[in-house]
Parts: C-alpha cells; structure tokens; sequence
C-alpha cells in the first residue's frame, strides 16, 4: 500500500509560474481546490513547507522565483473547515518557535481538525533566518537537534495531558497541557542528527531519497536506528518527496519533462544561479553564450540565502574551473548540474509500475509529491495515475477512517 | 446612526458566530491567554473564516508570549483566508504564569507599554513590507517579483529587532482591523478602543480621551443586560458595543465586502510605497 502526500512548498524554482493556467499559489481559492482535488484522490496529507525569511541573492529579494507563503498552522485550520479527511501536515521550526506555543497551535489543529494534525519537524540555525525574531543566531548549529529533541519531548508531554517544567540551556518552559491531541510528526533532515531525531521522535519521515537503490539503503538504515531506540522497525512511514511528469505516451511525457525543466531553468535563472558562485552582477552575460570570461570575487558562498545545496558551501573555485572544462552554456550547465528532482516521467500505467516495485521490495511506503504545475500537477496525478496505482492494489480505494494516523497506519 | 455590534464568543461554538453573522454583528472577538485551556483563538478563527461570510474575526493574541514576526505572519493569513475580514485585540498578558510559558517574567508597566507599542507597530510595518502589486508575473524578464516592492523593515524596538519582510503578502484590507482596551496606554495605535466603563459619565469621559488621541472608533464592552439600560443614550457616544453574550438584537448587517468596509475604515496607506 503507498501512501501520497502532496507537498506544497510555495517558494523555489519547482513551480512554473509561467503556464498560461498559472493559479496563484498564495490565493485562498487555491488552496481550498488543491486540498479538495487531493481528498478526492484519496491522498494521506497535504503539507505546507516553512522558511521564515524571503530568499534573497546579492542583498536582493530575489524576484525570479515564486514566493510567499502563509502561516502554516492558520492556512491548515482554514482548510480544515473545507475537508473532512486529508491529513494537514505544518513545516513548523523549532529554533524559532516557543515550544509551549507551537504545541497548543498544533494541538489546536488536530482538535479543530478532527485528528489530521501533522507536524513535519525542522531546526534552522542561520542568523540571517533569525533577523525576524527575538532570539535570532542563538543556536549553535552542532545544538539544533538536540533542541529539537527537547523540544518534541515537551510538546508530545503537553499533548498527553501533562504539565511541563523544564529548564535547561535550550529551553525553557512552564506550561499546562493543552488540548488532548496527537499531531504525527515527521522529520524531514537527512544528516546524522536528523535521522537520529526521525528515530527518535518520528511517525514519518519525508527523505530526499528518491532513487530506488539509495531508498532501499536509506530504509535499511533509518530501521537499524528505530531498532536502536526500541522502536519496531516499521513504526515509521518513509514518504521521499519525488515529482511526477505524466504524459498519454513515453515521448510525451519526456517531451513535457523538457518544457518543464527549461522553464524551471529559464534565462535569467541560469545567470542568477552562477551570480551566486561568482557574487558579481553577471547580467551582461548571454544565458546561451559561454561562461563568464571574468574570475568570481573572493570568498565562500552563504547558501541559506538563495537556493544552492549545503554541499556547496565550500571548494568554489575548484567547483568553477571543473565547469569550465564542460564547455557548456550558461543554461545548459546549469540545467546539468541542477538536481533532478527525482522526477518519475512517463505515462500514468508505467509510473505505476514503477511504483509498485518500489512497494513491493519495501524501499518506500509511499510518495510526497512536488507539484511543478498548479493545478496541472495535482489534477493529472489525482485523474490519472491514482486509477492505475488502484488497479494495480497498491493504492486504497477509500478512506477507511477519518485521521491521519489512520490512513498512514499508525498506531 | 446605527451601534455596530461585535461580540466576544467565549467558549461558544461555531452556530454562534453565524447565528452572530446572520444578525447583523460586524464581528466576533475570541478570548484567549497564553496556554490556555481551549483551542488557540488564532486556529478558531481562521476555521471559522470558512465556515462564515461576512462577518468580522478577531482573536485575542498576546503580545508578551509570541514572536511578532510570527504574529503579523498569523494575522495576514487569517486576512488572506477570509478574504479581508481579520482583525486582532491586542492582547498583553502581562502575568508570572504567561510569561513563564515562554520563559520569561512579567515587564514593569513601562517596558510593557513599549513592548505593546513596539508589536503593533512593527506588524503594521511588515503588513506593508510587500507592496498591493510585488507580484508582476512578468514572463518576458522572467521576473515573478518586483524586487523594488518588497522591503526590509529593519525595525528596532527596546526588545528585539526585526529585519523583515515578511514572508505573506500584503493582506486584502492592507492591514487587519486592530482592537484594543484603552488601558493599554497605546490608544494612538489603534483602530478601534474598547472601553469597559461602570457608569456613563466614566464612558463618555473616556470616549472623549480616546478620540483626543485620533483612534478612529470607539467601541464599549458591556454586559447584554447593561447594553439595554443604556442602549437610547449610546448614540452620538460610541461607534459600536461590544457584548459578552449576544441577546436577542438584531439589525441589518452592515455593508461592504471587508471588514474595513462595514466598519468604515479606510484601508491603509503603505507605509514604503513612496520610499521607491
């Protein structure tokens, strides 16, 4: 049985903003006939993604992405009213956040909600982040998760109907308990301390591993570690988050994945992307000419600002000459070095095939899914590659209860 | 001139805002504190955004037990999810029991109305820190963005400072509508003053002090039964009443499609719009 979750991040070059059918991504209508189009496919949940400062490159807002977004919890309670199934799952910061106040939210969704509260885990440590609150670039990075844990500790006291008291280095509170509530957690964080958190604390996690041999060892190693805690090797759901690119035969679908993958790596976001590496205005360039001729300025780049992966923190000028020897364009190199997105493509009956491989060696329990298209994404999907997961049994056919511990299994 | 009408729901349930709404309240406060008992009043009242249509939805949230990033963040959302009927009372728990919640301990009444001040404040900068029209979509630069229409705010108040922006929009009503008691001492930062007051006289003299310090409306919170003896002689004193529990009133609702309509309220100038 897989279980679909759609993921709905509402910053990043993910989502084509240019289609002709383009719905806002910040509107309330579409929020409320996304959710309804994925109850109606029968998905587990619905998440919201989190980043508490507007990305910026070069001082800038960077203006080339969609961006904006809204208070998860508050969006999620309003969708609540317009549902009566989909789990609401809320990306919600625990370096940020008051632990008494985050608990009585989320346990104020899951009580307003019937029980489909989630809660998918995350620390942050950058001080640019914490510009926007009172206790910002406190943390030492080497300290997130082990807040996080005390963290997720006191809120899970707080939900069991027991007062807090604790004060530590990290935190400090004293609280009654809140609402009953059972928000499922999920942690998303792929580092060493992450896994151990998901060991730890999480119902589900929602890992980058996509790819069919990295999923099976990644299965292998987070069961190790629940087995580690005492937990049952199967007491966590492991939903990777992956994309979807449907078309009515193979040539159409890898047809769509180029459209989509150029409009996601247009002009202007090809030089924005080396702008960063270079941190020189490089807007003189042709995207489809070659290389700058210039050499970048001094210094490492600082990711938490744009959008470029942790791994490139350091080694950037090694990384540079290495892409000089490809003899690329602009775009092109940046297409070839940008991630994947490990994106399924093909038609609806191959994915599903696909997918029920994946089920059946246990490499995953299901799928959270990164929308490129809205609602195209979402409409395809549920239309579409649903009535074939169905037929093949690896997908429910209704929802058998009305929380989201029930549709994941969860006890 | 017609009183408006806001109530406080309490504990009350949905079927009471509508029933609220159906009787032509402008809009409905939601009590809360800091770790109280119930459900969050921030969670109620943007589930209740979707189960009504006209009616105002203000919950209490509490300056001294949240961030005010993620407080302004709420109160857009709420704005956006009922497509312009937020509003907010300010609320300043100001006890060793809130304030231990988070950590803290109670402020002197001094750093308290500089906290209050510094909250309302810095909200109202980040409700204006995207401009009406950030969002361009213009697919021939490329650009989704108008860089140059969404700005920091770099506020800086006596206890924390905030870079900005924020990361929702500006709000339909510009800004939600913001409450709060007179007793605040930050009457100047509202848009409407709710005075509880014993006797008339005391009514009328702090409705005169409040409008001395330009808040635009004046509401008196009143007991239903206290509402009825005084009902005749509220006319040409205050705005609106706001009751603990609804009676059996009713009037036409007031018009417009936010909440900033129905009450007469301008929506607000953007604040950095002429700072390009």
């Amino acid at each position: 049985m897989l279980h679909l979750g759609l993921f709905f991040t509402g910053v990043g070059s993910q989502l084509v903003w240019t289609a002709d059918d383009f719905a806002s991504h910040t509107h309330i209508d579409t929020f409320v006939k996304t959710v309804k189009t994925l109850e109606r496919g029968l998905f587990d949940a619905f998440f919201l993604g989190e980043g508490l400062r507007v990305r910026e490159n070069r001082g800038r807002v960077y203006d080339l992405d969609v961006a904006g977004r809204p208070d998860a919890i508050t969006e999620l309670a309003a969708l609540a009213a317009e549902t009566t199934h989909i789990g609401l799952v809320a990306t919600q910061n625990t370096t940020y956040n008051f632990p008494a106040d985050l608990a009585r939210r989320l346990a104020s969704l899951d009580a307003i909600s019937g029980g489909r509260a989630g809660w998918n885990v995350v620390t942050t440590d950058n001080a640019w982040t914490g510009e926007n609150f009172r206790y910002g670039g406190w943390l030492p990075h080497d300290r997130r998760y082990e807040r996080a844990g005390e963290f997720v500790a006191a809120a899970k006291e707080l939900w069991a109907g027991h007062a807090v008291d604790r004060h530590t280095d990290l935190l400090a509170v004293k609280a009654p308990p809140t609402v009953p509530a059972r928000p499922v957690i999920f942690q998303a964080g792929d580092s060493p301390g992450g896994r151990d958190l998901a060991a730890r604390h999480a119902d589900a996690v929602f890992s980058a591993n996509t790819d069919f041999d990295k999923a099976l060892a990644y299965a292998a190693d987070l069961r190790s570690r629940l087995v580690a805690y005492g937990r049952r090797p199967d007491a966590v759901r492991i939903l990777p988050g992956a994309s979807v690119v449907l078309g009515d035969t193979p040539a159409e679908a890898a047809e769509k994945a180029v459209w989509i993958q150029r409009e996601q790596i247009n002009g202007p976001r090809a030089i924005a992307f080396l702008e960063q590496y270079w941190n020189k205005d490089l807007s003189g360039y042709d995207p489809d000419g070659p290389l700058p001729d210039i050499e970048p300025a001094e210094g490492e780049l600082d990711p938490s600002r744009g959008t470029i992966s942790i791994e490139h923190r350091t080694g950037k000028l090694e990384r540079i000459a290495g892409w000089r020897k490809l003899g690329l364009s602009i775009r092109d190199l940046v297409i070839h070095v940008s991630p994947r997105h490990n994106a399924f493509v093909g038609t609806p009956g191959q994915i599903a095939d696909e997918w029920a491989r994946y089920d059946e060696a246990g490499a995953v329990d299901g799928f959270n899914l990164l929308p490129q298209l809205l609602p195209g994404t979402i409409e395809d999907v549920v239309d579409k590659l649903v009535p074939e997961l169905q037929e093949r049994g690896i997908y429910r056919t209704s929802y058998e209860g009305t929380t989201l511990r029930s549709h994941l299994g969860l006890p | 001139m017609t009183l408006l009408l806001a109530l406080e729901l309490g504990d009350a349930d949905e079927e009471t805002a509508r029933a609220a709404e159906a009787a032509g309240f402008a809009l409905v406060t939601l009590g809360d504190s800091p770790g109280g008992p119930g459900i969050e009043a921030g969670v109620r009242a943007a589930h209740l955004a979707r189960r009504t249509s006209r009616i105002g939805l203000a919950p209490t949230l509490h300056v001294t037990t949240t961030e005010p990033f993620h407080l302004a963040t709420q109160l857009a959302s709420l704005d956006h999810a009922s497509l312009g009927r937020a509003a907010w009372v300010v609320g300043a728990d100001n006890t060793p029991a809130a304030l231990a919640t988070v950590g803290g301990v109670p402020l002197s009444d001094d750093e308290l109305r500089r906290e209050i001040a510094d909250v309302i404040t810095v909200a109202r900068q980040l409700w204006d820190s995207w401009e009406d029209d950030a969002v361009i979509r213009e697919v021939a630069t490329g650009r989704f963005l108008d860089a140059d229409r969404v700005h920091h705010v770099n506020f800086t108040g006596a206890r924390f400072t905030v870079t900005g922006p924020l990361i929702t929009p500006r709000p339909p009503q510009g800004h939600p509508v913001v409450l709060g008691a007179d007793t605040l001492g930050v009457t100047e930062l509202l848009d409407i003053a709710l005075i509880a007051a014993t006797d008339l006289d005391e009514l009328v003299e702090r409705t005169a002090r409040a409008r001395a310090h330009g808040v635009p409306l004046v509401f008196a919170d009143l007991d239903f039964a206290v509402f009825e003896s005084w009902r005749d002689r509220l006319d040409g004193v205050v705005d609106g009443v706001r009751l603990n529990a609804a009676g059996p009133t009713t009037q036409p609702p007031p018009g417009g499609s936010t909440l900033r309509e129905a009450l007469g309220l301008p929506r607000p100038a953007n604040q950095f719009a002429g700072a390009r």
